[in-house]
């Protein structure tokens, strides 16, 4: 990383630092402050549209694990969030257990879906890893609709907000800072396994897997544990979605989610923890812009009306999709890296 | 036994829309390794175009199917030059990527021009149902027959006899070589994205005018990736077998296998995936495919 004119590191903990000046930690403090005092001056809709960014920021931090840094590409995400989600309704409701106990719980049953999902992994790879995630999506949902008795199949199920004591995290505001204080734990870990020696096997595997191999990386347990690491973030991020919406049911998980997490990968830029925010943030933000623009468009061309909403949303993902992937593959992070260089030279070009 | 006889014709005849959607699928993968999730779409496309010049403009059979082609070929050249030329020597999943989102593009503009209804042109397509005893085969099965035989047998002459097919064989095999040969492998990958194109339109309309269209006809791309895999990735002949193979298996499975099930079933829809998981366990290449042999 490229540091002020000025600053060297003089130890090994100095380089492997994440915020290394004064500055940084100025801004980061900025921003959590900023982030939790939203609240005060933002309507319910806009804190409604920040939940649910941060529960998909949760969501895309556990795919950039796995597809990111370890390159085990995944088309089934949302089915492992299901999978969480449903786990934590049925503990809540059918057993009566706690919230807080339910979410470790999902967490794990999530990821323990993605072990089994993931044994494949060691022979396969590429189209075919995706062509099994794909799957796992499609059996994950049919197992949800087959077992009504539990799951409450296509009717869904309740599922109560969480409490603490008497307190209920009833209101927006309240849930706001709940899936907040989690999104941040969320990206702490994601940005320090990374860093661990898990981390560094994963990036091996990544570049490559027989190379990785020979050095000594078993690939097996290494592949799987990732499948782990990425599905117990689905599993927490399905438990956080279904809470919110107070019932657990499978179209809150459809297959085109699972596309448009690995969309957001890509805007934001693969093997990178800012990239999973960046692209999870802007993402959202362009769905909620086509949600505003598509009845004007529509107002303006009659002959669309019916379905604009419908069509636009799907032709401007599709369209966001192709254009980062021709013009910046390595996505926002990528951008956002150079624009911070460019200001740190600044007015010295070089 | 009637009721499983009858079972495995109506299987025989979504097979054969399986395979048809896969053969689009390998012609890609054979010349250019792309891995192509739209095919599914190609198909959709292609009965909704059928839709139009048939019922909207009022065309001949004849007209529609050659306009429809017109519209095929200029597509597969638009989707080559302008989303996978600038993706070559990019990682495999760029390029799936860029599939995925044109199948997203394809079905908004499906949705934007058709309005993403149920629309039939029943009886402007011969349709012919065979009666033997009790047994009735519907004429979607004979008309994929007929289709998938003719596909198979023009493209098996072209790959084999051709210089151009011949052309596009080598491009799978080696580029670089095939380029020092002084073969132009953009003009082979256009070729292989007009063909696909093409055989999805065409495979379109016939379906649309035996079954109708609707955009949910793209999801069984999705399906038709099974066919792909339990074919071998890389074997027309196989995406053809394996097109029937789990087109009767699926319908058997859900016909004898939903009533037992606690929800009423609905195995037909994951049916597929589960095949996907237990090829790729036991046999990633496929009944029909080469084994792919890694090197450092």
């Amino acid at each position: 990383m490229a540091l002020p004119s000025g600053t060297f590191n003089q130890s090994y903990a100095q380089d492997m630092t994440i915020f290394r000046t004064k500055t940084q930690w100025l801004m980061l403090l900025a921003f959590l402050v900023f982030l939790f005092t939203s609240p005060l001056y933002f309507s319910d809709r806009i804190l409604t549209l920040m939940t649910i960014i941060g529960i998909t920021v949760i969501s895309v931090h556990g795919l950039n694990i796995l597809t990111g840094y370890c390159n085990q590409i995944s088309i089934g995400h949302a089915g492992f969030m299901a999978a969480g989600g449903f786990t934590s309704a049925v503990l809540c409701t059918k057993l009566g257990w706690p919230f807080w106990a339910a979410l470790p719980c999902a967490a794990l049953m999530a990821g323990l879906v993605g072990i089994l999902f993931g044994l494949p992994s060691l022979r396969i790879k590429g189209f075919y890893l995706i062509m099994a995630t794909i799957a796992a999506h499609f059996i994950i949902i049919w197992f949800i609709l087959q077992f009504h008795d539990i799951t409450g199949g296509i009717f869904g199920l309740a599922a109560p907000r969480p409490e603490i004591g008497s307190f209920v995290f009833k209101s927006k505001a309240s849930y706001f800072y709940l899936v907040m204080i989690i999104a941040c734990m969320a990206t702490f870990v994601a940005k320090n396994i990374v860093r661990t020696k898990a981390g560094r096997a994963f990036i091996a595997i990544r570049d490559n897997e027989l190379a990785a191999e020979v050095m000594g990386v078993n690939l097996w347990a290494y592949k799987l544990l990732a499948f782990f690491l990425g599905c117990v973030f689905a599993g927490v991020a399905g438990a956080l979605l279904v809470h919110y919406y107070g019932w657990a049911s499978p179209d809150q998980f459809p297959f085109f989610n699972s596309v448009w997490y690995l969309g957001m990968l890509i805007v934001g830029g693969m093997g990178s923890t800012m990239g999973a925010i960046f692209g999870a943030v802007s993402l959202k933000l362009l769905d909620e812009l086509v949600i505003i623009l598509g009845p004007m468009i529509a107002a303006v061309v009659p002959a669309i009306a019916a379905q604009a909403a419908a069509s636009l949303g799907l032709i401007t993902r599709g369209l966001v999709i192709i254009i980062f992937l021709i013009f910046e593959p390595r996505g926002l992070a990528h951008r956002w890296e150079m624009v911070k260089a460019y200001y740190r030279l600044w007015p010295f070009s070089h | 036994m009637t009721f499983f006889l009858q079972l495995v014709i109506s299987g025989f005849s979504l097979g054969m829309v399986y395979a048809l959607i896969a053969i689009g699928f390998v012609i890609i993968l054979k010349c250019s390794k792309a891995f192509n999730i739209a095919q599914g779409h190609f198909v959709m496309i292609g009965g909704y175009l059928g839709f139009t010049f048939l019922v909207t403009f009022h065309l001949p059979v004849w007209a529609s199917l050659l306009a429809a082609i017109a519209v095929a070929i200029v597509m597969g050249l638009l989707i080559e030059r302008l989303t996978l030329r600038p993706l070559v020597g990019q990682p495999v999943l760029a390029v799936i990527m860029m599939t995925i989102a044109l199948a997203t593009v394809l079905e908004g503009l499906a949705t934007l021009i058709w309005g993403g209804e149920y629309k039939t042109y029943h009886g402007l397509l011969p349709t012919i149902t065979l009666k033997i005893g009790e047994l009735s085969i519907p004429p979607s099965t004979l008309i994929g027959i007929m289709v998938s035989i003719v596909t198979v047998a023009i493209l098996m002459i072209f790959f084999r006899y051709t210089k151009r097919g011949l052309a596009m064989r080598a491009t799978a095999e080696d580029e670089q070589v095939v380029q020092s040969a002084g073969i132009k492998v953009t003009t082979v990958y256009a070729l292989s994205w007009v063909i696909a194109c093409v055989v999805g339109v065409i495979s379109g309309i016939l379906l649309g005018g035996v079954s109708g269209v609707q955009i949910i006809l793209a999801n069984v791309g999705l399906k038709a990736f099974a066919v792909v895999l339990l074919g071998g990735i890389n074997s027309i002949g196989g995406a053809i077998i394996a097109g029937m193979i789990l087109g009767i298996l699926e319908n058997v499975a859900a016909g004898y296998l939903d009533p037992l099930l606690p929800a009423g079933g609905g195995l037909a829809d994951v049916f597929p995936f589960i095949i996907i998981i237990i090829v790729l366990v036991f046999r990633p290449h496929g009944l029909f495919g080469l084994a792919e042999i890694e090197r450092i």
